[in-house]
């Protein structure tokens, strides 16, 4: 009786499984599939060509939205990572007035909705006078982005005996020598997932995009939404394609590193 | 013998510590010689580690000065003093191994890398843990993360040494084999240690000098013999082993001759520097405290045995006073003992006494004299 009952409720969890993960995989492996289709139609497969890479790099259109992603997200990265993890070490480290009230305010960005965020970007620049580009948006980027580097270092922090920190002074490090042979290494794992949910948050990013951007500052995705009403080409896919496998590649290289790590006992 | 060293290494000259409102350090003078074993001794929250993390830098004091080798460094930095701490987490750099941690004083001086791995090594063979060098700190075990905390800080040849109760997270057996390998280690290098630790035994056995501290004041600074045999306040006797503090009021003060009466007795002692009518503690150890059949010249305090308790080698036998109060006289296994429910007449030799100012503040000697240290090389 009960092993008949464990092999249904096995039988049903893989198909529950199953079901999941098609859910979620189903529609990039389509695109997958399509970016080889020789018709222009993401609806019939009449054959296989790879003639939509070729496509992909001669449309201007798209590659320079590609470049442009590629800065913003670079530059968000770079930047919300300097700036949250000083302020996540900063707010650690220092008791000062009014340090809740400036907590709250950080982790806002992360609740407030983007439509509200992007709206008002829009009306702060337009007071500064700022004209919308590259600069516009990554200022609008690093705003959301930040918030999430903060909150994976410090968690990263308060998950760790600081007292090593005073340990390094004690043996002659001065504060910078300390910052960068403890604190940093010790942290950089906090840092690192946090870069990554900085990355991919610019990378994809639509709707404070679509407010904070100007003509010549259009990204990837804002101008596949502007595609998609027209329909979208197939050397859309085959970018998406490009982009999945690079994504797919960059997430493989971090496993191994931490596997490498872990085994060597840092954890 | 090597020469005894008259150097005083360290010294805190009227040290006050507040954490805001808080008062955690009052008004502390303490002078620690070269190659002296101090230990600072007291109840939990009494200012120990705050104490010594202002000998390490790692704490401004509020008012009063911090000499190390003659040089006030109240506004120095921890890492331009020259002492190193050893930390009751051990705060090994958890990314780094063994190697690596007990290198990094020696990389932070710019020492080259020969004379680096040389004295690593050294470190290692003097706290037996070579071959670890390639070890991560999460692969090992509590002692051998203590031992290694304990390289890393002697690597550096310091010349005073802190340990904020470095054996407090190991099992009895370990700690207790870990007590006598510190304090060898100290004897051979000469390096003075100011220890923390709230564990009585381990100090009495461990220390050139004990600091008994108790809410943030020094209560007193002496030998481990004098600490447990001549407490200079109630709360020393109190605190340091097993002791029987009894009230009393001074009745005759005659010379070195001092009746004091009890509530329900009187004894004759010796003492001098107390006067008539004062109010005072009679501290007297278990093991020093005797009983008879009749009472004994000089002394007219009567109980009754209530029970014995066997406590490994040793017997305690508590007697119960009129009033109430219990005494306890502890013997060896084998002497023969006097049936519970039986009166006795309890006394003590008038040497044993320890009698003290019950009204008086604290008298501790702020000229306090430091002895004389044998450091052997
Ligand atoms: N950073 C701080 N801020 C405020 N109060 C503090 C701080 N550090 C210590 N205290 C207070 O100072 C007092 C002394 O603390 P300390 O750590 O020196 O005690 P301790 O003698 O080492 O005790 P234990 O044996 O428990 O380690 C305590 O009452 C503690 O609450
Ligand atoms: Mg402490």
């Amino acid at each position: 009786m009960i092993k008949k009952h464990n092999k249904l409720t096995k039988l049903l969890t893989m198909v529950f499984l199953t079901l999941i993960y098609i859910f979620l995989y189903l529609p990039i492996v389509v695109i997958i599939f399509f970016s080889f289709n020789t018709s222009k139609l993401n609806i019939v497969f009449q054959g296989f060509t790879l003639q939509w890479y070729g496509v992909m790099l001669q449309n201007t259109g798209l590659m320079s939205s590609l470049k442009n992603t590629v800065i913003v997200a670079i530059s968000t990265v770079v930047i919300s990572v300097i700036i949250g993890t000083l302020a996540a070490i900063g707010m650690y480290r220092y008791e000062f007035k009014g340090k809740g009230i400036v907590d709250s305010f950080l982790y806002i960005p992360i609740v407030i909705p983007e439509i509200v965020m992007g709206i008002s970007l829009l009306a702060f620049y337009h007071i500064l006078n700022l004209s919308l580009g590259l600069l516009t948006l990554i200022i609008a980027h690093v705003t959301f982005a930040m918030p999430f580097v903060v909150v994976t270092v410090r968690s990263r922090i308060a998950g760790y005996d600081m007292s090593v920190e005073e340990a390094a002074m004690d043996l002659g490090a001065t504060r910078l020598h300390t910052l960068l042979r403890v604190t940093l290494p010790i942290i950089a794992p906090g840092i690192l997932s946090g870069a990554m949910l900085a990355l991919t948050l610019s990378l994809d990013d639509v709707i404070v995009s679509f407010f904070t951007t100007g003509i010549d500052s259009v990204t990837l995705p804002i101008y596949i939404f502007n595609k998609v009403k027209t329909g979208v080409s197939p050397d859309v896919n085959a970018l998406i394609t490009v982009i999945i496998i690079v994504t797919l590649l960059i997430l493989l290289l971090m496993r191994t590193y931490e596997a490498k790590s872990q085994r060597k006992g840092r954890i | 013998m090597a020469p005894m060293s008259e150097k005083v290494m360290v010294e805190l000259h009227n040290v006050d510590k507040s954490f805001g409102e808080n008062k955690v350090v009052k008004n502390l003078n303490l002078r620690i010689r070269e190659g002296e074993f101090l230990t600072m001794l007291g109840p939990s929250g009494c200012g120990k580690t705050t104490t010594l993390r202002m000998i390490a830098g790692f704490e401004d004091v509020t008012t009063g000065t911090i000499m190390i080798e003659g040089e006030n460094v109240v506004n120095k930095p921890p890492y331009r003093r020259n002492v190193n701490t050893v930390f009751q987490s051990y705060a090994l750099f958890p990314h780094m191994n063994v190697f690596d941690n007990i290198a990094f004083g020696l990389t932070e001086k710019k020492v080259n890398k020969q004379e680096i791995r040389q004295r690593v090594t050294e470190m290692l063979s003097l706290v037996q843990m070579e071959g670890y060098e390639q070890r991560m700190p999460s692969q090992m075990s509590g002692g051998q993360k203590q031992r290694v905390a304990i390289a890393r800080a002697l690597v550096n040849r310091p010349k005073v040494l802190l340990l904020d109760e470095p054996l407090g997270a190991l099992d009895l057996k370990l700690r207790k084999q870990m007590q006598v390998e510190l304090k060898h280690l100290q004897r051979k290098l000469g390096i003075t240690f100011i220890y923390v630790t709230h564990d009585q035994e381990e100090s009495l056995t461990m220390s050139d000098r004990i600091a008994v501290m108790n809410n943030g004041i020094l209560e007193q600074i002496g030998s481990p013999d004098q600490i447990y045999n001549q407490p200079a306040t109630k709360f020393v006797a109190d605190f340091i082993g097993e002791s029987n503090i009894l009230e009393a009021a001074v009745e005759i003060a005659d010379g070195a001759n001092l009746k004091v009466v009890f509530e329900t007795g009187y004894a004759v002692v010796k003492a001098t520097g107390f006067t008539k009518d004062e109010a005072v503690y009679i501290s007297v150890r278990p093991e020093k405290l005797k009983c008879a059949a009749a009472a004994v010249p000089g002394f007219n305090l009567k109980g009754v045995v209530k029970e014995h308790i066997y406590v490994g080698s040793i017997i305690k036998t508590i007697i119960e006073l009129p009033d109430g109060q219990e005494l306890i006289m502890s013997s060896l296994t084998g002497t023969p003992l006097i049936p519970p429910g039986e009166t006795v007449w309890v006394y003590w030799e008038k040497e044993d006494t320890v009698i003290l100012h019950a009204n008086e503040e604290r008298i501790y000697n702020l000229s306090e004299q430091v002895p004389k240290i044998e450091v052997r090389a």
